[in-house]
């Protein structure tokens, strides 16, 4: 018996082409998997959850019921000029998530798993972002309740206040990208997360959800006149109150947009270079 | 009759550097559809990196590389339908269990819910997981991992599979239904890439073996010519009084059989070149009176197979360094 050795195996008539592409159903039951694996982790880990949670209720406990009468004379006046303003910040608490998630994928070697597999990188994180938008609804939702059961009014009734949220959610939407960014070029989950904390902190404090900027001093208040979070705050309190919105809601989408001009490409480009 | 047979696996001047390290220095390899090639190398030889150029997560800087006909280069995506793989380090989902890990990868490999479902429930019991299918995969044990990470790359039935040291850290029970998966992936046509660092392993599965060391191949052939070239088995002789080690040895080398010792592992070691050579060092042994607490034959060590063919001695340094004995 002879044998012959035939190399390499007949490839496809067009050898140049990587023609399998991935069909919309095939995509879509990729990207359905990959998202139902996320919300698994969530369930799996409810620790994660009760931090963005815990923080907002934490803050709104104290600062109504420890500053409210101090800053606005009334608790419930300032649970009506704090709260809203704070629930706006939820979707940005939870884009922040997607950094560390995606690092944690890279690092415990999910993601060459995943690399391994015929399927398109996209869905990797599209389905993140499907999973976190769902978490922040949740964390809207707990929130919401919680703050009415504190005795919040939502003086503009049930379609501004699903405006003020989608408003939220839109601008965390376009900071997942500067979130990507942070997990794909930090070292550690940990690290993602701390970096975060630093960014969001001035920025959350160095604007008009807790205090009325007037009241703040020169510097400070030429910082917090442009801080995207103060036009968000405001647009959620107008909303929320039902009181005019202005070009805050304006302005939030502008930043949203430009942020996302911005950082979006660039995640995009080290996620390819990485997968 | 003749039989055509297909590589499925060609590899042609794959290099691969990181900045002054040469990881992969110009690396052919050829592995026949349906066998099993053994890839041997010391730490840092490039085993790895060789593995993830073949599973398209990087790019070599030149050369060319086809599985199942199929380039790493330009069509990265139907390669990836033919492959799985069992990289060296487990990348398992730790939130996630056992079963749902796998599901959610036969579901990414387009199989119906229901069949990735059966696929799961089969793996996991091949691998004997079927206990620990619903628990966290955080609270594996480094071996059930590993399994985990095994059955994952088997999933898709994949033409080729890439395994990178499976064994390593393994339970011999673990280890040998490791060996029996491997078989069976074979005998249903699979082809298989193993890099090991054990020449028993290589042994055991492989049809044909490559040795790399510093990102060159050094080595090239069926396990009998190796085997060939390193000399067969060796023989370890534990005496009761290791302080008898070297008189030993001496006795052996005046009768014509070279001996090599020890005193660390407190062992004497003798190539068995042919068969004679056993009964001599029994009979010369015996003869002198030497008290013996335990003897044992071995496969040559991946270090004796590596130091034969790049042509240095396998006789350990500390024994060649001594005085000559006779
Ligand atoms: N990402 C990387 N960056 C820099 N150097 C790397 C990288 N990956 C591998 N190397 C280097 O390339 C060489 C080959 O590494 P590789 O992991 O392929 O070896 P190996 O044969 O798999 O070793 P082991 O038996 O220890 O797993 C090593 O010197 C290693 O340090
Ligand atoms: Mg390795």
């Amino acid at each position: 018996m002879s044998t012959a050795t035939l190399s390499p195996a007949p490839a496809t008539t067009a050898a140049d082409a990587d023609d399998t592409r991935i069909g919309l159903r095939a995509n879509l039951r990729h990207l359905g998997a990959l998202t139902r694996r996320n919300l698994m982790r969530i369930k799996a880990d409810p620790e994660s959850m009760l931090d963005a949670l815990l923080i907002p209720v934490i803050m709104i406990v104290l600062f109504v019921y420890v500053f409210g009468g101090a800053m606005a004379g009334n608790q419930h006046e300032y649970m009506q000029y704090m709260v809203p303003g704070l629930l706006g910040t939820t979707g940005l608490n939870l884009a922040m998530a997607l950094g560390t998630g995606l690092n944690t994928d890279f690092q415990t070697g999910v993601m060459d798993r995943f690399r391994t597999l015929p399927i398109g990188r996209s869905a990797v994180l599209l389905s993140k972002m499907i999973a976190e938008t769902l978490r922040a609804i949740v964390a809207f939702a707990v929130l919401i309740g919680f703050s009415m059961v504190l005795g919040m009014d939502i003086v503009g009734g049930p379609l501004k206040l699903l405006a003020a949220v989608g408003l939220s959610l839109v601008f965390g939407s376009s900071l997942m990208w500067v979130s990507m960014l942070l997990g794909m070029s930090l070292r550690s989950a940990q690290a993602v997360q701390g970096m975060s904390m630093l960014v969001m902190m001035p920025l959350q404090f160095g604007s008009s959800i807790f205090a009325n900027p007037t009241t703040m001093p020169g510097w400070l208040q030429a910082f917090t006149k442009h801080n995207p979070l103060s036009a968000l705050a405001d647009a959620c309190r107008a909303l929320i109150n039902d009181q005019p919105v202005g070009n805050s809601a304006l302005t939030v989408l502008v930043w949203a947009a430009a942020i996302t001009v911005v950082t979006a490409p660039l995640a995009v480009a080290r996620f390819r270079k990485r997968t | 009759m003749t039989r055509i047979e297909r590589n499925a696996v060609e590899v042609h001047g794959i290099v691969k550097h990181y900045g002054e390290t040469k990881a992969l220095d110009g690396v052919d390899l050829t592995v026949r559809e349906g066998t099993v090639l053994g890839l041997l190398g010391p730490n840092g030889a490039g085993k790895t990196t060789l593995v993830r150029v073949l599973s398209t997560l990087i790019k070599p800087d030149a050369g060319t590389a086809f599985v199942g006909g199929y380039d790493v280069l330009r069509q990265p995506k139907q390669l990836r339908r033919t492959i799985g793989l069992t990289g060296q380090y487990a990348s398992v989902d730790e939130l996630l269990s056992g079963y749902e890990n796998l599901y959610l990868i036969g579901r990414l490999l387009d199989l119906s819910a229901k069949d990735a479902k059966a696929r799961a429930v089969e793996l996991l019991e091949r691998f004997s997981l079927t206990e620990a299918a619903r628990r966290p995969a955080k609270g594996y044990s480094g071996g059930m991992r590993r399994r985990l990470d095994l059955a994952a790359s088997m999933i898709g039935r994949p033409k080729v599979l890439y395994l990178d040291e499976p064994t390593t850290g393994l339970d011999p029970r673990t280890r040998n239904e490791v060996w029996d998966e491997v078989q069976r992936m074979v005998g249903e046509g699979s082809t298989v890439l193993l890099t090991t660092q054990y020449m028993e392993e290589a042994e055991q599965l492989a049809h044909a073996l490559t040795v790399i060391d510093k990102g060159r191949v050094i080595a090239n052939g069926g396990i009998e010519e190796l085997k060939k070239r390193v000399g067969g088995q060796s023989l370890q002789v534990r005496p009761a009084d290791p302080a008898q080690l070297p008189e030993m040895a001496r006795a052996l080398q005046e009768s014509g059989v070279p001996a090599t010792f020890s005193t660390e592992s407190g062992l004497l070691s003798v190539h068995l070149t042919d068969e004679r050579r056993l009964t001599a060092v029994i009979g010369v042994l015996g003869t002198r009176g030497f008290a013996v607490a335990g003897i044992d034959t071995k496969l040559p060590s991946l270090d004796e197979v590596f130091l034969t063919v790049t042509g240095k001695s396998a006789v350990p340094a500390q024994t060649r360094d001594k005085e000559p004995v006779a």
